[in-house]
Parts: structure tokens; C-alpha cells; sequence
């Protein structure tokens, strides 16, 4: 009986202990973190990226610190690292302000980055917040004489560069700043003033390389409202302005010379090409709606009155009668009525009536995009003593504030046909992969992503995909788009490399 | 002396997460033994939680019983297409128990319960992955019962007290997944709301057919805690949001809900008891836990839509010898959480728990008692999908989910002493 007992004892103080024990060292079936990780067909010791801002990790307007840090290449470097990667060098600029100084002189058109302000316009009447202002400090980032010329780095990403600017000599070049020729984000970093972007990248004989270009050939015309031209047909882009849209033909020539410099440099080298997304997936022309002014019925009629009237009545004497005419007559017609109204904006592609001194103009609709910046700029006075004067109001928004049909269009059109290039190159070459960055930023704007632990959309400022600009992605948008990098590469070439969580990322910073 | 009993209970109170949503049942080291079994068993204090109605048919005049449980409890969680993981660092929680039943006459008993049977204490890494959820909540409550039992045969008694029920929560979140200051630091809020009372009642029947089997039914209230203008303290706030997020009072609604249980006890012999209950928590009543601010400041809407829960519980006693009595037991826990409503605060699913323990008979009138838990919860992959609510319908949910794995072992320790 007490042999028994003492029996009952030890076993029932062995359960117990295993229990406790196991309570404590209880584990997923399947850890995360505890997988066999590989690099499968790819090989990672020298991964290049080459592109523009995207590549750079440009946020909130500007190149800083942390954007760097976080820029989508960094992040895919660090996950690499787990299956073989080696360093991954990026050309780091001074500080977390991200304003550059030519020969110690800062520069207007290279600023700070954005914060939001998110104090009330002004309270209680207008509780908009005050909106993205340059965070203060004095940069400290030097464009000539950097210290880091040369040599050669991992994230060739070069914020503003178009696709034919990765081959053109002296792009790095400090004494062509003054002329254009040159890019100031490569002076800081070029190995020699007479190479070119592709050249320092290829110098170093990538085993793994991603391009992203071709954005800016597109953008720099969308974001500065279509005030360029559509060089459509002019395969000389020396002949090009700054912000024009690249001839389709053009591009295709300099990205498969691309393509090919970058996969003979490493006979086994693989690759990821991406493509162009939609402007109008980004919140840079999608966040000011283009009827955005409320009036009172008063103010309204004074409006129509006051400053339409002749404008109405001119423009049906001069176009109506026939069909086409009449139509004008009706797009043109500007009416403004209680509640919110459609802005009035430039267009130029309306019949020209200047002659009977009638401006070109009418109210938008919700096919134009009115750039970001229009948020700060309508009703406010284009000429401080005239009360009649405010934009969108009185005064036409110019073409450079928005983007009209013709414009959007003219955008489509190259952007379909370098996507086209793009996913040409990769088709051609089983060493190349496609990642369709138009459909991710797609997925962003119509439905949002839903990565696990949390959720990002479309949304300007606070749907966490974009930064401050508009028009580049926050870090959290810069992982979800290394995320669906990795996904592609696991599945392409047998690799499997973990994702990251976007949730670790940030957003935009706040003042 | 009644008084400062109540003090020490209270400064002591602090409970571990697990089981049942926010519900700690761990009553009675003599029932946590027995797989937390007690409707229709009648051998110590413990009766006044269990059945009050059991009271009139304890053998001594005299019963008292107090207790504290150490609870440690691990929540292990991870998201493979994120490769996050993250896992709770829970204070170890103590609930404690004091329990004084007194015969007035054959008839009338009468007594008083302090206990603690709701609480939740869950603290996971600051800022992790679902930190704009909860970075940590501890909820803790106190509920005194004074309480009579009437016998109204040898067959047929009844118990009832009101519970006087004093508690407190505590919670720390971020305030959405990536507001940060100037200095990257997450802005989040803590609502703390102290003191908070209420009321509820504990009513039981208990009815022996035969000398050898005890049929018990036991119904503790919904208590309804409402929380109003309680401080709420916003921290790490970017300056030009200042006075959008400024700390302000709030107004929010907790609801302990109630319980039915339905319970046998019988003799199997001499020396043995064999005891089952259903134990059904009528967790629907937990619909949401909304935070109402007082200065215009969003709401924080938080839907929960629990569903009722059913827990099975067997137990049994084996009385070694005159001085040693050994129990064990198992219960099977069903969770009240729907899909989609699986939050990191109550991480929880179905649960099986595993009891073992033990009396010593010190003297005629002193045993002490110990008990051993062991729950088990399974591994599973769950979401909350409803992160912000939105009132416009076109909005997709927000969601946060990934596996988790919740283990909890309890130690409890008891003294009972009857005349």
C-alpha cells in the first residue's frame, strides 16, 4: 500500500513536471524563422540594382537617410543576405534631412523632406490640416565633392534619371550641372565625371541585377501637368526638354542595349525587370477631386454673373451653330451653383478664340487629374488686390496644375508601349522575370493590400503606401513591393527567401 | 478583521489571460483539481462560488477556504507570410480566493465570498507587429458575495448572494499601425479606468435524490461594468496633432458575463467521488468593447460579437488514507470567438486542461491543499478582421491575423479550516 502510493506520488509529480515543462517550451508546428532558406537557381553575391528615385529610395521629396536605409533594394539585400547575398553598398547621403548642397550652397529645388503638419488651417472654421510642409535643419549632403567618387556601389539608383540617361557619358559629371547634362545625384556618386550610369553598373559584373527605369520618361511630364511635350516620333532624346514623354521607340532602343549590357557582364547573371506603373494610381493626381471649391448660392451667382457671363455668351457666338461647335459650346459653358463646384482650368486643346479675346478655358470634370499641388493653390488670389482673382475661380488653374484628357492620354500611350518593351525583354531571356509593379500599385489604389498584419492603401498621406510626394512610396510601400520581388523570385527560380513584414516599416513622419 | 482581508485581497489581485475569453476559473484549489468541477460537490467553503445552495449540507458548523493561484501563461504568435513572430511576457498572475460559511441553524446558512474570477493580463512586446491593437491590457476584478442558503429538506436546498463586484483595466495600444513623432516613437494611448463597481448575483440549487448522488444547477449574472469618465492619456503624439489626440476622459462598457452550470457528484464509493459539469457562459452578451472619448476625439470601435461557450468538466477524488486525498481532472473549453474576431488581446481557441491535486489533513480541523493546471490550447490560425471599422460598407476590412499558441500552467495553493 505505501509502495503503491509512493508509486502514485512519482507519477503524478513526473506528469506535472513534464507539464510545466512542456507549457513553456510549446512550439508552432511550422516556427517561422526556422525554415531551410535558399537562394535556389539564383545567385546573389552581387546584387546591383540600377533606376531612378524608386530604386534610390526617394520618399517625402527627397533623398534622406532612412529612405535609404529602407529603399527597396536595401530591404531585399538584407533578406538575400540570409541565402548567400553579399554587401550591398548604397551611395548614403549625409543626413536624415535630405537636402543636397552644391559646393556647400543649399539649393531650393533640392529641399528637405516632407512632414506632415497636421495642426487645423485654421481653427475651428477650417480644421483641414495645413499639409506637407520641408522638415527645418540645414543639410549637410555635398553634391560636388563627396567622397564617394570613385568607386562603385551595389544601388545604382539615381533619383530623376530617365531611361536614356543610364547611358549617356558625363551624366555624373559635376561641371554639366549648370547645363542639365548632368544629374546632381550622380555627381555625388559617379566613379569617374565621363561614365555612365549602366557602366558603373556593370562594371561590377552583377550575378543578380534588378532595373526599374522608365518612370521618369512618363512622370517628369505628368507631374508638371502636361506642360511638356510628347516627343512621339523623335527617337533623338538630346533633342528632348526636361519634362517631355520619351518616344516609345526611343526607350525600346536604350532598354534592350540596357538589358544586354547588364546579362553578357555575368553570363549566369538573372534578373528582375519592372515595370511602369499608372499615374492615376498615384495619389499625386488623385487626391484633389476637380470639384473641389464649395460656394453659397450668393457667391455663386456673383461668380456667374460677374465674371462668365460675356465669356459664355462670346463663346457661343463664336462656335455655335454647328454640331461640333455646339458641343464645344457646352464643354465650354462655365456655371457655378450651391454646393461644390467644378474648378475652372486652361485648356489647350479647345478652339483657339484669343482673337475675340477669349481665353481657352473651361470648368474640369472628373477626367481630369489635378495635380497635388493645386490643394494650396485654388482660391487662393493669383493677384493679391483683385478679390476676383482666385485660382480655379476667377482665374483658370494653367496647364501645368492639371492634367487634361489628351495629356492622361498621351501618358497611357508611351506607358503601354514601354510595359510592352519591358515585358518583351523579360519574355526573350529565361534568366529574366518579370515583376508587374502597374498591377501591384493597381491592387494598392482599387482594393488596397491586406499583407497579414496590417493594411496599406492608395490614400494620400494616410493610406501608408505613399510618402509625403505623392508620388513615391513610404518604406512600408517600398516592402510590399521587395515582398512581391521575393515572391516572384521564390517561385521563379526554386528559391525561398522570407518576406518581411511591412508593418515594421514606416509611414510618413508627422511634425 | 472582514475589512482588512478585503484590503490584502485586493492589493493581491492580478490574474493571468486564459480560458473563456477573460474568464479565470480557477475558484477552488479542492474543484481546480478536479478539473474546476463543484456544482453539486459539498465538501469545503468553496460552495459559496461554486453553489451557494450547498452550504446548508457541509458537515461542520464552520468552513473557511482561501487560496491563491500562480498562473503563467505563454501566447506565442506568428505570421508566415510576414515572417513575424512575437510572444507574450505575462506577468505571472495570482488569483486568490477567501471564502466563510457559517449555520445559523439546520436550515440557514450563511456566509461570504471574495474572489476573483474575471481577469486578463496579457503584455506582448512594445510596438510589435499588432501593437495597434494592444501593446498590453490587464483587467482585474474583485466580486464579494455575502450570501444565505436555505435547506428546505434533506433532498432540496437553495443558495443565493448578490456579488458586489470592484474592478479595474488598464490598456496601452498604438494609436493606429504607423503614427510616429518626430522621433519615430509610436503615438498610442492608454486608457486606465480604476475603481469601477457594480453589481450581480450568484444563485444556486442543489438537490440529493439519493445519500450517494448530488444534482446541482448554479446561475452567476451578467455584471455590466461601466466605466464612466475615466482618464485616457495619449503619449508620443506628433505636436501638430496635439489637440486632436489631447488626454481626455472616456466612457467605455465591460460586461462580465453570465454563467450557467449544471452539475452531478457521485459517490462511487466510500472513498471516491466522481463529479461532471456543463458549464455554459453566455459570452454573447460581450458585443463590443467601444471607447467612447470625451472631447470629440473618434471612438474606438472595437467589435467582438462573442458566442455563447460550452465547457465539459469531469473530476475525480480518491481519499488515500485518512490524511491524504488526491484528485484529477479534465475539462474541454470551447471558444466564444467567432472567425474574424480573433484578437491578440484574447488570443484564444478551444482548450483542453488537464487538473491534478491534493488535500493534506494537518489536523481534525486544517488541511491545505494544492492544485495543478495544465491548459492546452490548439495551435490555430486566426484573424481580426475588422481593425477600423468603417461605417462606409465599400471599405474593405482591415485585418490582422496570423497563428498563435497559447499554453498556461497554474500552481495553487489552499487552506481550509472547518469546526
Amino acid at each position: 500500500m505505501t509502495r503503491k502510493k509512493n508509486q502514485r506520488i512519482k507519477v503524478a509529480g513526473l506528469i506535472l513536471s513534464c507539464a510545466i515543462i512542456a507549457a513553456c517550451d510549446r512550439n508552432f508546428e511550422n516556427p517561422v524563422g526556422d525554415e531551410d532558406y535558399n537562394s535556389g537557381t539564383a545567385d546573389f553575391s552581387k546584387f546591383v540594382t540600377i533606376g531612378d528615385s524608386l530604386t534610390a529610395g526617394y520618399a517625402d521629396g527627397a533623398l534622406y537617410l532612412d529612405g535609404q536605409k529602407n529603399s527597396y533594394p536595401a530591404i531585399l539585400a538584407q533578406q538575400f543576405a540570409k541565402v548567400g547575398g553579399g554587401a550591398f553598398n548604397q551611395p548614403l547621403v549625409s543626413d536624415n534631412l535630405g537636402g543636397l548642397l552644391f559646393g556647400g550652397v543649399a539649393n531650393p529645388d533640392f529641399g528637405n523632406r516632407l512632414v506632415l503638419n497636421a495642426e487645423p488651417k485654421n481653427p475651428p472654421s477650417n480644421l483641414d490640416p495645413k499639409g506637407p510642409e520641408p522638415i527645418a535643419g540645414t543639410p549637410t549632403t555635398e553634391v560636388i565633392g563627396s567622397g564617394l567618387n570613385g568607386s562603385v556601389f551595389n544601388n545604382m539608383g539615381v533619383p530623376g534619371a530617365k531611361s536614356f540617361h543610364l547611358a549617356a557619358a558625363n551624366y555624373g559629371d559635376a561641371t554639366g550641372l549648370g547645363a542639365g547634362t548632368a544629374n546632381p545625384y550622380f555627381v555625388r556618386f559617379s566613379s569617374a565625371a565621363g561614365t555612365t550610369m549602366i557602366a558603373d553598373a556593370a562594371a561590377q559584373q552583377p550575378s543578380f541585377f534588378i532595373l526599374w527605369i522608365g518612370n521618369n520618361d512618363i512622370l517628369s511630364y505628368a507631374t508638371t501637368g502636361g506642360i511638356g511635350t510628347d516627343q512621339k516620333s523623335n527617337t533623338n532624346p538630346s533633342t528632348y526638354g526636361s519634362n517631355d514623354i520619351t518616344d516609345p521607340a526611343a526607350f525600346a532602343g536604350v532598354y534592350n542595349g540596357l538589358v544586354t549590357i547588364l546579362t553578357p557582364a555575368n553570363a549566369s547573371a538573372k534578373g528582375v525587370l519592372l515595370n511602369i506603373p499608372d499615374v492615376s494610381t498615384l495619389p499625386y493626381f488623385t487626391t484633389v477631386p476637380y470639384n473641389a471649391v464649395p460656394l453659397d448660392q450668393l457667391n455663386a451667382e456673383a461668380l456667374n454673373n460677374n465674371l462668365y457671363a460675356d465669356y459664355n455668351e462670346g463663346v457661343q457666338t463664336a462656335l455655335g451653330g454647328t454640331e461640333e461647335g455646339d458641343a464645344e459650346v457646352i464643354k465650354r459653358k462655365i456655371t457655378f451653383t450651391a454646393g461644390q463646384n467644378a474648378v475652372v482650368i486652361e485648356d489647350d486643346t479647345l478652339t483657339d478664340l484669343s482673337g475675340v479675346g477669349l481665353a481657352s478655358m473651361r470648368q474640369a470634370t472628373a477626367t481630369d487629374l489635378l495635380i497635388l499641388t493645386t490643394s494650396s493653390k485654388i482660391g487662393t488670389l493669383a493677384n493679391p488686390g483683385n478679390a476676383n482673382s482666385a485660382w480655379g475661380l476667377g482665374v483658370p488653374l494653367e496647364d501645368g496644375d492639371v492634367l487634361i484628357p489628351s495629356e492622361i492620354q498621351a501618358i497611357e500611350t508611351a506607358r503601354t508601349a514601354f510595359n510592352t518593351t519591358i515585358a518583351a525583354a523579360a519574355d526573350a531571356d529565361p534568366d529574366l522575370i518579370l515583376v508587374d509593379v502597374a498591377a501591384i500599385m493597381n491592387e494598392v489604389k482599387t482594393s488596397g493590400i491586406n499583407y497579414g498584419t496590417g493594411f496599406i492603401d492608395g490614400t494620400y498621406a494616410t493610406g501608408g503606401t505613399f510618402s509625403l510626394d505623392g508620388v513615391h512610396p513610404t518604406a512600408r510601400g517600398y516592402s510590399v513591393v521587395a515582398n512581391r520581388i521575393i515572391d516572384k523570385i521564390n517561385s521563379s527560380f526554386g528559391a525561398n527567401i522570407p518576406p518581411v513584414d511591412p508593418g515594421s516599416y514606416s509611414t510618413i513622419f508627422v511634425k | 478583521m472582514k475589512i482588512r482581508i478585503l484590503v490584502i485581497a485586493s492589493m493581491c489581485i492580478s490574474t493571468g489571460a486564459f480560458a473563456g475569453g477573460y474568464r479565470v476559473a480557477l475558484q477552488g484549489q479542492n474543484a481546480t483539481g478536479m478539473g474546476h468541477t463543484g456544482v453539486a460537490v459539498k465538501d469545503s467553503a468553496e460552495v459559496v462560488f461554486f453553489n451557494p445552495a450547498s452550504m446548508s449540507s457541509l458537515k461542520t458548523d464552520s468552513n473557511f477556504s482561501t487560496g491563491v493561484t500562480l498562473i503563467n501563461s505563454v501566447t506565442k504568435y506568428q505570421n508566415a507570410s510576414t515572417n513575424t513572430a512575437a510572444e507574450t511576457e505575462n506577468p505571472i498572475g495570482t488569483p486568490l480566493y477567501l471564502y466563510y460559511s457559517k449555520k445559523f441553524n439546520q436550515q440557514i446558512s450563511y456566509g461570504l465570498g471574495v474572489y476573483t474570477p474575471y481577469g486578463n493580463s496579457v503584455k506582448w512586446p512594445k510596438d510589435w507587429a499588432g501593437s495597434y491593437l494592444v501593446n498590453d491590457i490587464s483587467l482585474r476584478t474583485v466580486f464579494v458575495q455575502p450570501t444565505v442558503s436555505f435547506k428546505v429538506n434533506d433532498k432540496f436546498s437553495l443558495g443565493f448572494g448578490p456579488t458586489y463586484v470592484n474592478g479595474s483595466v488598464e490598456l496601452n495600444r498604438n494609436l493606429t499601425s504607423s503614427l510616429v513623432d518626430e522621433n519615430g516613437d509610436r503615438a498610442n494611448v492608454t486608457v486606465k479606468a480604476s475603481g469601477v463597481t457594480a453589481w450581480g448575483y450568484n444563485a444556486g440549487f442543489l438537490i440529493n435524490p439519493i445519500q450517494t448522488l448530488s444534482l446541482g444547477i448554479n446561475y452567476r449574472s451578467k455584471v455590466d461594468m461601466q466605466a464612466r469618465g475615466e482618464n485616457a492619456k495619449f503619449n508620443n503624439v506628433p505636436s501638430s496633432l496635439k489637440s486632436t489626440y489631447a488626454d481626455t476622459t472616456f466612457d467605455a462598457d465591460l460586461v462580465l458575463p453570465a454563467e450557467l452550470t449544471l452539475g452531478i457528484a457521485f459517490d462511487v464509493s466510500s472513498n471516491t467521488l466522481l463529479a461532471i459539469d456543463v458549464n455554459r457562459t453566455f459570452w454573447s452578451a460581450y458585443k463590443n468593447l467601444d471607447i467612447k472619448f470625451n472631447n470629440g476625439t473618434d471612438p474606438s470601435l472595437n467589435p467582438r460579437n462573442y458566442n455563447d461557450a460550452n465547457i465539459y468538466r469531469v473530476g475525480v477524488q480518491h481519499k488515500l488514507n485518512n490524511a491524504l486525498t488526491v484528485r484529477g481532472g479534465a475539462y474541454y473549453d470551447d471558444s466564444p470567438i467567432s472567425a474574424g474576431y480573433y484578437t491578440p488581446e484574447t488570443p484564444r481557441n478551444n482548450s483542453l486542461g488537464l487538473t491534478a491535486g491534493a488535500s493534506y489533513q494537518v489536523t481534525k480541523r486544517v488541511d491545505i491543499s494544492v492544485s495543478f493546471l495544465y491548459l492546452m490550447f490548439n495551435e490555430f490560425n486566426g484573424a481580426y478582421d475588422y481593425v477600423e471599422q468603417d461605417t462606409d460598407p465599400s471599405t474593405p476590412n482591415k485585418s490582422f491575423g496570423g497563428d498563435y499558441l497559447t499554453s498556461v500552467t497554474a500552481v495553487g495553493f489552499g487552506f481550509n479550516y472547518k469546526y
